[in-house]
Order: structure tokens, then sequence, then C-alpha cells
């Protein structure tokens, strides 16, 4: 994983809420053995006019002139801001792997499904929660001033306008931490073997029954 | 110090370490695999020279991508790939895989209960949203992402922030008609979508404990749509005797070990909950949903609701674009919306309960003749022996029903079965969201005995009219 560093970039607004992982990357594209190349895909259903296949050439197909992201001026939109329950429905991480394939570094929301929220974390993707009523206030900035684009750094976790005011936001610790690092998790969790081997070697004789292969 | 929930109970069980950042490193007791949020993780392993940590943790089966028809060719060659990606990765490990031609094979929420494979007490984990279903056995089941499955491949643990606790109790006796699926369907429209969010629920009370083990798992299986990554029913008799007995449940001395343990898995009396929401189980109708998120609930017998009459600005928009998309007027009964195509299946309702409620429904009668197609797709090849044992095939395809080989199908449509464009679907699976069941498709879920009888009469009725 890449280390998070700060950055200024583009704001697209996405007004709706309960914005599920189906819309962020139909199911016809999970079938992909791959982590990447889902960028062209992602809201595939909502930005294009035709329907969209795996493996399909995006550059001719007919764009939705009613979706935000087709707008010419969010063209190179890095951050995105969003409404409640981001990313809620099914686990797929494919969703996340067609935001960041697109672009995207940071969605802004005032809330976000839990395993959505996770799958960014593993991803360096960063999902930042501001309350709404600060949520609102950045739907009304960005679609008023085109070319908005907000900074983000993440050491200090803040946001700053392009007007200088700066947001605070809050992140868990341990999580800012594997960001910034760009640590792998399963690397850290291995340094752990004997505990987990010491766990279960406990729990196989406290209940040997999840422990068949051991009998 | 006040007493333990059973989530805390479940927890705690499997603190491997505390890592002192709010997370701990949490054991993985079975980890359920499938063909789509697998084949990163097993890349993943490989380029970084792993291998995983314990393969008799893992139980791998192919659902999402299988066809529900002839099994022998796969005409789509990336879905082919998918499952050929599956099959190899489980040779390469020695993982057991029962795969698509095994009897054994179906969708792996209905697989793994059904083969004792998950048991109370267990960390269940699976990439798959759903996995909630399997905590239906006293257990905590939850879906995790494909960097998560990669985890616990290379770990057989993950690293966790304890989430809230709360529960929800269904008090008192459900009316004629009203299913599981009504009880879970009428809390998502209560709570909302995100109501569980951040929450672990326990499902309790009494309406809860006169369920069966099936009705059970339609309920957990849709914590997740109210924003809960799992939801879980303590462990009482209905559930050992539902475990007893299946072929990877303990046996003999170690069974009688086993019960023993599972016997603490409910919630101490004096446990606390960050959140406790009661629900009267006499007010639950069955219920249609109307729009594009499972909270888009109302009762069979009532309308479509009005967005002039919602007072917040970003749910009325939500509504007025639901609506649009599922083409319905507001305040129009739910009895005159009209269908096109009926599913039962599904990891929430696919079990042989829902198709023995089904079949009673459409016993002896026809498909309306608007309807043009009618699925049944049981949730595993089990399953279906047993319907077919039971004669439930008979009274499906007599009606003009198809009846098909397991696999996830129309829930969201990867393989051949999905909706065109426009077309309107009774469905008894979990998700209602734009495009799920097939672009442009609009999905109304309900339980099977509602689908079944929407099937009949060709538009949404009230099931009781066909239970006298």
């Amino acid at each position: 994983m890449k280390s998070f560093e700060k950055f200024t970039g583009l704001v697209a607004p996405l007004d709706r809420p309960n914005v599920d992982t189906d819309a962020i990357i139909p199911k016809q594209f999970l079938k992909s053995i791959r982590r990447t190349g889902f960028g062209p895909y992602l809201f595939d259903e909502w930005r294009y006019l035709d329907h969209g296949e795996p493996d399909m050439d995006c550059s001719g197909r007919p764009l939705n002139p009613d979706f935000v992201l087709n707008q010419p001026r969010y063209q190179g939109a890095e951050i995105l801001l969003a409404r409640d329950n981001f990313g809620c429905g099914s686990s797929r991480e494919h969703a996340v792997w067609a935001l960041a394939d697109y672009g995207i570094r940071v969605v802004i929301a005032p809330s976000f499904a839990d395993i959505f929220y996770s799958n960014c974390g593993k991803n360096g993707l960063l999902a930042i929660t501001l309350p709404s009523g600060e949520i609102d206030r950045l739907f009304r900035e960005v679609e008023a001033s085109e070319g908005y684009r907000l900074t983000v750094d993440l050491e200090s976790q803040t946001l700053t306008t392009p007007a200088g005011e700066v947001i605070p936001f809050e992140i868990d610790p341990a999580l800012k931490e594997r960001l910034l690092q760009g640590l792998d998790d399963i690397a850290i969790t291995l340094q752990h073997a004997d505990e987990i081997r010491a766990y279960e070697a406990r729990r196989a004789r406290e209940a040997p029954w999840l422990f068949p292969a051991r009998e | 110090m006040s007493g333990r929930t059973l989530y805390d109970k479940l927890w705690d069980d499997h603190v491997v370490r505390d890592n002192g950042d709010g997370t701990c490193l949490i054991y993985i007791d079975r980890h359920l695999i499938h063909e789509v949020t697998s084949p990163q993780a097993f890349e993943g392993l490989r380029l970084a020279g792993r291998r995983p940590w314990r393969v008799d943790a893992d139980l791998a089966v192919s659902d999402h991508n299988v066809p529900t028809t002839d099994r022998d060719h796969i005409d789509d060659p990336v879905a082919r790939t998918q499952l050929e990606t599956l099959d190899a990765n489980c040779r390469e490990w020695n993982i057991t895989q029962f795969g698509i031609h095994d009897p054994r094979q179906g969708i792996v929420h209905v697989v793994g209960p059904e083969q004792g494979a998950c048991l109370p007490g267990m960390t269940i984990v699976c990439g798959d949203s759903h996995t909630s279903t399997n905590g239906a056995l006293g257990a905590l089941a939850f879906g995790i992402g494909t960097s998560e499955v990669e985890h616990v491949l290379a770990t057989q643990c993950l690293v966790l922030h304890k989430a809230r606790n709360m529960r929800i109790r269904v008090e008192g006796e459900t009316g004629p008609g009203v299913t599981a699926k009504d009880i879970v369907l009428h809390i998502i429209g209560r709570i909302g979508t995100a109501g569980g969010t951040g929450h672990a629920i326990e499902f309790a009370g009494s309406a809860i404990r006169a369920l069966s083990m099936e009705g059970r798992m339609t309920v957990c299986n849709m914590a997740i749509e109210a924003g809960a990554r799992a939801g879980m029913v303590a462990v009482d008799q209905t559930t050992i005797d539902y475990v007893r007995g299946r072929p990877y449940a303990p046996r003999g001395e170690l069974w009688e070990q086993a019960v023993e343990a599972w016997s603490d898995l409910h919630s101490d009396e004096d446990a606390v909950f960050d959140r406790d929401v009661v629900i009267d189980a006499g007010e639950i109708r069955p219920v249609v949903t109307w729009g594009t998120s499972p909270e888009m609930v109302v009762p069979v017998n009532g309308r479509v609701p009005d967005p002039a009459r919602e007072s917040d600005p970003v749910r009325r928009i939500g509504m007025e674009r639901a609506l649009e998309y599922m083409d319905l007027e507001p305040d129009m009964p739910v009895t005159e919306i009209r269908i096109d195509k009926v599913f039962i299946g599904s990891c929430t309702n696919s079990r042989i309960e829902d198709l023995r409620a089904a079949a009673e429904v459409v016993r002896g009668r026809k498909l309306a003749p608007g309807v043009k197609q009618a699925l049944v797709v049981p949730g595993s090849g089990l399953v279906k022996r047993q319907a077919e044992e039971e004669g439930l095939d008979r009274i499906f395809t007599e009606a003009g029903f198809e009846w098909r080989e397991p696999g996830c199908s129309m829930c969201l449509g990867m393989n051949p079965d999905r909706l065109a464009p426009g077309e309107r679907c009774a469905s008894t699976s979990n998700r209602n969201f734009e495009g799920r069941q097939g672009p442009g498709g609009r999905t109304h879920l309900v339980s099977p005995a509602m689908a079944a009888a929407a099937a009949i009469a060709g538009h949404f009725v009230d099931v009781r009219e066909f239970l006298d």
C-alpha cells in the first residue's frame, strides 16, 4: 500500500444518500480476477447511457450528461463528497478498487457503511466522516464555485478550503498510522505468529471440536 | 461489574491479543470462500510468498456465478474463468471445496450451517456481506472485503475494532402470514439501513425465539441491510437440535462437551446494551418494499408513500428518485402493483422451510397470465433434493414455475438469471438497489409466501387471503 501524503485535489459532489456498492461497481464487473482496471466502470449504470460489460472499451460509450462526474468541471476529481451511509450493501472491495482506479483518493461523507469503511483503509483510500451540517455546507460551496479544491492533510487531520478555512476531522489513530506509513497489515499480524499459535493451542484444549484436524 | 452480552462473550473467546490501539487481533474459526471475492486474495498471498495458515478452517463453494440450468456449459468465459480460478486455488492449497457437480454445492450461507461447518460459538467470516446469516447459530459471523480474506488466509486472524452492542427484541406473537422475512423487513423499516451501523445486533424476544433456525437465519441474513456487519441469536434448544448430527458437527463425547460450552452463549441477565430496541410482534404485517432501499417498507395492505409528506429534504429527494426508478405513483395501493417476474431463492430465503411456505400458497394454482417468469432456486443441492422428496418441485412446475439448480441466481444477476430493463420482480432476496437484479430492473422484497401469492395473482396481494 502506498503511504498517504498531503495533497490538494478537486472535489466532486455526489448528492444522494445510501449510495450502495452495487451502484459503485455493478455486479458484471465482479467477474474479474484482477484488482485493477475497474476505474472506467465506476458508477457504470449512472455514468453511461448504454449497458456496460467487462473488458468493454469505454472511450466511445455514450455518457449520461446528467451524471455529476461527467460534468466537465469535475474532470480529474480526486475527492468525492457524499451523503449518509455511503458504500452500503455488498462487501465487494471492487467498489474501493474502482474508486481508487478512477483517481479518487478521499471520500467525505456524514457516515459510511462498516465494511466499505474497512475496505477503504486496506487500500489507502481515506474515508473522512464529518458532521451533516459541515457536509451540507461543503456541498453548497463545491456547487457554487467551479474548481473547488480541498487540501487534505492526514498528519494534522485537517481539510483546508480554498478560502483557507481549516476543518478538522477525526480518525482512528491505528488506521491513521497505517495509512500514513502504507503498512502491510498481514506483515504486522505475522509478527505475532507465536501468539496466534499459543491461542490455537489453548483453544484446542478448551474447545477441541473447533480443531478436528488435531484429534 | 455488569454481565456480558452474547457478542461480548464471542468476542472475548477469540481475542488473540489486544493491540493496545483500540483494536484486537481476533481469531477466525471458519472461513467460507466463494469465487467472486477470493481470486485477488489468493493472488496476493502468492505474490507475497505466503501460504494459508490453516486450511482445515476453510470451506469453499462457488455460488454467485453458477448457472442454475445446465452446469456443463458455462457460456460466459469471464464467469468460467472465475469458477476455474477457485477450483485451481483450492486444489493448490488442498482446501475443501464443494464443486459445482457436488450435491452439497449451494449458496455458501446455506451450505455452511447445513453441513454443520458453521457452529455455535464460532467466529465465521466470508468475503460476502450476508455472512451475518450464520450468526443465527449463536456465532459471531460477518462479511469481509477481499483484503481481509487474504489476511484471514495468511494469519487466521483479523484486526478488528469491537462493535457496540445493540439488541432488538421482538416481543409477542406474530399474526398469520407474518414470517421471519416480514419481521426483519419491518425492523429495517423501523431503524433504517444505517440503524445498526457500528453495532453487532442480537435479535431476541419471544417472537425470535419462536422462529425455526431457518427463520433466524433469514433475520440475521439481513442484519447487514440494517447496517450491522453481524447479527446473532442466542443458543437454545432449537439451535442444538438443528446442529445435532450434521456432517461437520462434533460427535460423541466432543458433542456433549460442545453442547455444555454452548449453553453459555446468551447475554447475561444484567448485560448492558448500547442500544435496545423493542418491537411489538403483533404490529408486524406481511410487507413489501416499494423503493430502492430495504428500509422503504410498507405493509401489503398499505399505500406507496408520498414524498411530499417527508420533511427531511435529503430523504424526500431519495424517495422521489426511488419512485421514479420504480415507476410508482405516491399513494397508490401496494396491491395494485403488477409484477413481471418472481424470484424465490437467495441466501435470505432458499431453505426448505421457505420453499414449503411458497409451495403451500402455490399448491393447485397457476401463475397469473401476466407473469413472464417465476423461478424457484433452492439454496443448495441438498435443499433441492429434500424439496423433491416432498414433491414441492411438482407443485411449482405444475403451477408454471421453473425449478432450478442451486446458486445465488437472480438475487444479484451475476449469472444469466436477471431482470430486463423496466421489469418488475417480486423477490425473496435481500436488496432492492437500482439495477441489483439487472440494469433497470425493479425489485420488491417480500417473503416466500408473499412472492408465491404475487405470482398467482399477478400483483401484490395479502398472503393472508390465500391461507384460509
